[in-house]
């Protein structure tokens, strides 16, 4: 198969980019799409010129690394996968496709395709946690959790921190990403005693890094690779205003 | 080079209870004076360093990626082992001790193996009080299912995404320390040099990978937990950036490196479907429960599976071992698919593949039983292959996987080197030859957890000593060292990607050093390795400057340490004239082609001194004694 | 005091007020719309509503100000999250596609102004009497305000009607998304409960829709006139 590619290039943070067209030739359909950039990565490497910098690492969809915006959407057209469990046979052969990286205020670009998720990082450091001392806790069976609320807060601790559903949204907005841990711990017992501080610092955070703000239109529902509902986003504004208006802060 | 393994007499049930009681104490006050830096951030190094912080003790943190959430602890996926015996179902400490040494073809020590068992229980416990959402039936207490052989169902898991769940737990320990300012978290930044200042390890060198600066960090300790090396057959289920070069350096600053050729290769992974592959992808061993290995009794069949007819398949693992059938252990189902494909009868177009045919199963329970045990491993093999494994059979090979071997340890697990810890897949300690299934989690968590904010006390509290500064001339000589090697890569100026280099290294080693080793193989190898260096050192190409983020000059450097690591491994092989575990030499085998171990010669641990360039290492030998289990052979007729 | 301060400027807040400002708001289209259908009840219900209301004196003026505060603050908020959300993204895409989420509520500061800019010329035409202002002097036989005269007599002309039309049909577009939005913001998100909450919000506001466009459909095709029948 053979595609026209238009992958954004960017020196650095502080320089500035644009969309360089390649073309790539001889692609088995089989090949991952970041396979198929290896391949790009290795001729442009043998012929001298700079490979194109992006992230990735587990190459199994798990890890939240790989961080491409395929064509105008986060990891590509196929849903509930990310970018590296996608294959070139969902593309058509001499299609043009499009290759940017996450865009957002608080994801500034560190090189062509690879940005910086540090205020995710920071989000968590913020109160994404139950603190709890190493050797300090009660037997596990101690405390039953129905299976239910063990499920949901499943669901929402299934993110990977890629960072989709900030590219994807409008607004560049990570309520996705911040409900989820928000959930995550709400659902369980063992968030219950900081319940209201965490939501509180999560929130704040996450308004000091400069991510958008949700106006509800759930774009980042369809592009989630681990197909995190916003029923998430929901239950922290539930939280947020609860602890809000209720927080005995000193 | 004494190896001392300083485990505690005794008896086995009371060594680490009264270890820990003899080991000497930190005082509160004192602890924030000392600083350690955890290189590494999957469940081992981030469950240490967030446990270390909390403890007072100021740590530094490192991780390559750009995020401590990315280790790769993370893809695993079956589950963690505990001896809770909540099924009660006859567990106990000691049967997931025995079991453990068992599965490691005794090859581990037994005192290491049963403080493991010990603190796997208050792993769960730790885990779940930080949330992790393990699965739970319909009362509210958590569920078990059985793994990987054992007799008893003593496996945690969530979904099938237990690793991330634990290594989410682990960082979020983490991020609560990183946000008290107690541990301080340096992302994109690669370890490339342990500094020692007489004989101690007392900081490291690093790069700074988005800007490219080289700095040294010192510390009163340095802890490496910077995971395996599989991807020294360069197609494996690894991540694509795990590597050796920590280790590897350290070693060559004269940490000894254990077992090197205890590597563990997963008989059930999609195979390589053509030269773009970067890596294999894992398909749980639950499906080896109902679906039939097969190939096909004629080499050249070009037919389509389905329509083989039945008395033209050869069933090989049915036909060799009736008792255990398709569910042989790992060893021995990879070797099987091994050999037959050797034989000219793989399938697929690469002829590297047997089938996993789940016909027979869905004829009797009907497609939608096996939907509901399988259908989200269905769904992955379908999106990856593009094949529809409701009709037609799955194609499976086996990839390396995980590796036992690793930098040497102590009981306290420090290495030859003193200060410089080791911890999880990146030491040698507890699985011996063979890992059993959903113990490397809890290894990860038992070294990161419970064990090292213990045994580095011991450490501290036996040598105080002032920090160094990184003006320090050995950091100055280590800087300048890992600013040459770079500098040594972007000269070269070649033609070829590392990458390319490294595929060819990795495809020799899979064949020659993979499921099955020989003398004459080995040897080969050993000769093919330098001159696949040579290639590299004259040809390779790294574009671009070391001053920038320069994601090929990063992998050139890993890819020059497997090149050499690559000889070390073989080197072990050859040296271990016998079979265990996940090390088979065809030399020695029962006539059914089981391994053949040779406890009278090597029931030792094999660790390799570093001796300098173009010298060869030297091997040391920690013998293994054995005083609470009966040495035995597997059998799985 | 300080965490209402803290409250109203973080986003959720923010968010917050957006919706409870909104449900205000929605409680006054669905108020306006029962007292305009009284048209159909002809002139005398019409004209003596519109004097009860104003009988409401001082009242009726906290009313008003309350209800322009109240959209004041609505945009005000609007405004703030928008020029947020601009901001959080400076770099644009080169290609963007839409995967999940619907042209209402990614447009809903446009429906918004154009719903308010409406809502001004409503109130010109309406209120003030600035447009057709030979309409809007009319007194009826009792010496009220013939407020059925000026609606009747406005909606008469196809480009009132037309105007009108087209701005319920974005309040419309606007409720849709707002009124599941009021319940996402404020934290009511059930999987039981969403698909019914998603179509009331399409069912209320094609109901507000169309009670509001029968007003000038009705005197626009002769149903309702100045008889009480066909003009």
């Amino acid at each position: 198969m053979d595609f026209k590619l238009h992958v954004w290039r960017q020196k650095d943070r502080n320089s500035e980019g644009r969309m360089l067209s390649t073309k790539v030739e001889g692609i088995s359909p089989d090949t991952s799409f970041l396979e198929m950039l290896d391949i790009l990565n290795q001729r442009l490497i043998e012929e001298g010129d700079e490979p194109i910098a992006f992230d990735n690492d587990c190459r199994e969809g798990i890890c939240g690394m790989c961080s491409l915006v395929i064509n105008g959407v986060p990891h590509g057209p196929e849903r509930g996968v990310t970018a590296c469990q996608l294959h070139m046979r969902s593309f058509q052969s001499g299609q043009d496709i499009y290759i940017e990286p996450w865009r957002a205020k608080a994801f500034p670009v560190v090189r062509d395709l690879s940005v910086d998720r540090g205020s995710f990082d920071r989000i968590m450091a913020a109160g994404g946690f139950a603190s709890v001392r190493t050797g300090g806790a009660p037997d596990a069976n101690a405390v039953p959790i129905a299976k239910e609320q063990a499920d949901l807060a499943f669901d929402a601790a299934a993110c990977i921190g890629c960072g989709a559903c900030v590219a994807s949204c409008k607004n560049a907005s990570a309520m996705l990403f911040v409900g989820a841990k928000v959930s995550q711990f709400l659902h369980l017992p063992q968030g219950e005693p900081e319940r209201k501080r965490r939501v509180l610092k999560m929130v704040d955070q996450m308004d000091e890094e400069g991510f958008g703000n949700c106006t509800n239109t759930y774009d980042c529902e369809g592009v989630c690779p681990k197909e995190i509902k916003v029923r998430v986003i929901a239950e922290m504004n539930r939280e947020y205003l609860r602890a809000s208006l209720s927080h005995d802060e000193t | 080079m004494k190896l001392d393994s300083k485990v505690p007499s005794g008896p086995l049930e009371t060594k680490w209870e009264r270890h820990k009681f003899d080991v000497k104490l930190v005082n509160p006050a004192n602890k924030r004076k000392f600083k350690v830096i955890v290189v590494g951030s999957g469940l081992a190094g981030g469950s240490a360093a967030a446990t270390l912080a909390e403890l007072g003790y100021e740590v530094d943190c490192f991780c390559f990626q750009d995020s401590p959430r990315r280790a790769h602890s993370i893809a695993a996926q079956g589950g963690i082992n505990a001896a809770k015996n909540y099924q009660n179902d006859g567990d106990s400490v000691y049967r997931l001790f025995y079991d453990t040494i068992k599965g490691g073809d005794f090859r581990s020590r037994e005192a290491n193996v049963y403080r493991l068992a010990q603190v796997s229980e208050n792993i769960i416990d730790q885990c779940v009080a930080q949330g992790v959402p393990f699965a739970r039936e319909y009362g509210g207490h958590l569920a078990n299912r059985s793994f990987g052989g054992a007799q008893v169902s003593r496996t945690f898991y969530a979904r099938g995404q237990t690793g991330q769940q634990l290594l989410l737990g682990a960082y979020s320990a983490l991020s609560q320390q990183i946000g008290r300012g107690q541990v301080k978290m340096h992302t994109r930044t690669e370890m490339l040099d342990v500094v020692l200042v007489d004989g101690k390890a007392r900081g490291i060198v690093v790069r700074d990978l988005v800007s490219g600066k080289i700095e040294s960090h010192s510390a009163h300790a340095v802890i490496l937990a910077t995971g395996g090396y599989s991807p020294v057959f360069f197609l494996s289920t690894n991540a694509v950036n795990c590597n050796v070069t920590a280790t590897y350096r350290a070693y060559k600053k004269g940490a000894a490196f254990a077992n090197p050729c205890y590597t563990q290769i997963h008989p059930t992974c999609i195979p390589v479907s053509g030269d773009h592959q970067s890596k294999l992808t894992l398909m749980s061993e639950s499906l080896r429960n109902d679906g039939r290995i097969w190939v096909p009794k004629a080499g050249d069949d070009k037919r389509a599976a389905k329509d083989i007819p039945e008395d033209q398949r050869d069933y090989y693992l049915e036909r060799k071992y009736p008792s255990f059938g398709n569910l042989a252990p790992r060893d021995i189902a990879s070797r099987s698919a091994k050999e037959a494909c050797d034989a000219g009868l793989g399938v697929g177009d690469s002829k590297r593949g047997v089938y996993l045919d789940f016909a027979d199963s869905i004829n009797r329970l009907g497609e939608q039983a096996i939907s509901q045990r399988y259908g989200n491993l269905f769904h992955m093999y379908q999106k990856i292959t593009g094949e529809n494994p409701y009709q037609s059979p799955m194609r499976i090979y086996p990839a390396p996987h995980y590796t036992m071997g690793g930098l040497w340890v102590d009981y306290n697990l420090m290495s030859t080197i003193p200060g410089l810890f080791v911890l999880g897949e990146a030491n040698f300690s507890d699985h011996g030859a063979n890992r059993l299934g959903a113990s490397a989690l809890m290894q990860g968590l038992a070294d990161g957890y419970f064990v090292i904010p213990y045994t580095i006390g011991q450490y501290f509290a036996s040598e105080f000593l002032p920090l160094v500064g990184t003006d320090h001339e050995e950091f100055k000589k280590a800087e300048g060292d890992v600013t040459d090697n770079l500098q040594r890569l972007l000269n070269v100026n070649g033609s070829r990607s590392s990458m390319s280099i490294h595929r060819e290294l990795g495809t020799l080693m899979f064949d020659k050093c993979g499921m099955a080793r020989n003398e004459e193989g080995l040897k080969d190898t050993l000769k093919k390795i330098p001159e696949i260096r040579d290639e590299f050192w004259n040809n390779v190409k790294v574009p671009g400057d070391s001053q920038c983020f320069n994601q090929a000059l990063e992998q050139a450097a890993r890819v020059a340490d497997f090149l050499e690591f690559a000889e070390l491994l073989c080197r072990d092989a050859l040296a271990r004239d016998e079979s265990c575990g996940g090390h088979f030499r065809e030399e020695h085998q029962t006539e059914d082609g089981e391994a053949k171990r040779n406890d009278e010669d090597f029931a030792h641990v094999a660790a390799w001194e570093y001796q300098g360039e173009d010298k060869e290492p030297v091997r040391h030998v920690e013998p293994l004694e054995f005083e609470n289990v009966k040495l035995s052979t597997r059998s799985y007729k | 005091m300080n965490w209402l301060f803290r409250l109203f400027r973080s986003s959720i807040g923010c968010k917050g007020i957006m919706a409870l400002t909104g449900i205000a708001l929605f409680g006054f289209v669905i108020a306006h719309l029962s007292g305009n259908l009284l048209i159909f009840g002809g002139p005398d219900a019409m004209n003596a509503y519109a004097v009860s209301l104003r009988e409401l004196g001082p009242l009726l003026w906290v009313m008003r100000l309350g209800l322009l505060a109240t959209v004041l603050v609505h945009i005000g908020a609007a405004m703030r999250l928008t020029r947020q959300n601009t901001d959080a993204r400076p770099v644009p895409y080169v290609r963007r596609q839409n995967v999940a989420s619907t042209a209402a509520s990614r447009s809903m500061m446009m429906t918004g102004l154009t719903v308010a800019a409406y809502t001004v010329f409503h109130l010109a035409h309406l209120t003030w009497g600035f447009i057709l202002h030979d309409f809007a002097t009319a007194v009826d036989d009792q010496g009220r305000h013939d407020v059925y005269y000026m609606v009747v007599k406005g909606f008469q002309q196809w480009w009132m009607v037309f105007l009108y039309v087209v701005a319920m049909v974005i309040l419309a577009v606007h409720l849709r998304h707002g009124i599941s939005s009021f319940f996402q913001t404020l934290g009511f998100n059930h999987p039981r409960w969403n698909p019914i909450l998603e179509k009331s919000g399409i069912g209320v506001a094609t109901l507000i829709f169309l009670g509001y466009v029968s007003i000038p459909a009705t005197v626009f095709f002769g149903l309702v006139g100045l008889d009480g029948g066909g003009s």
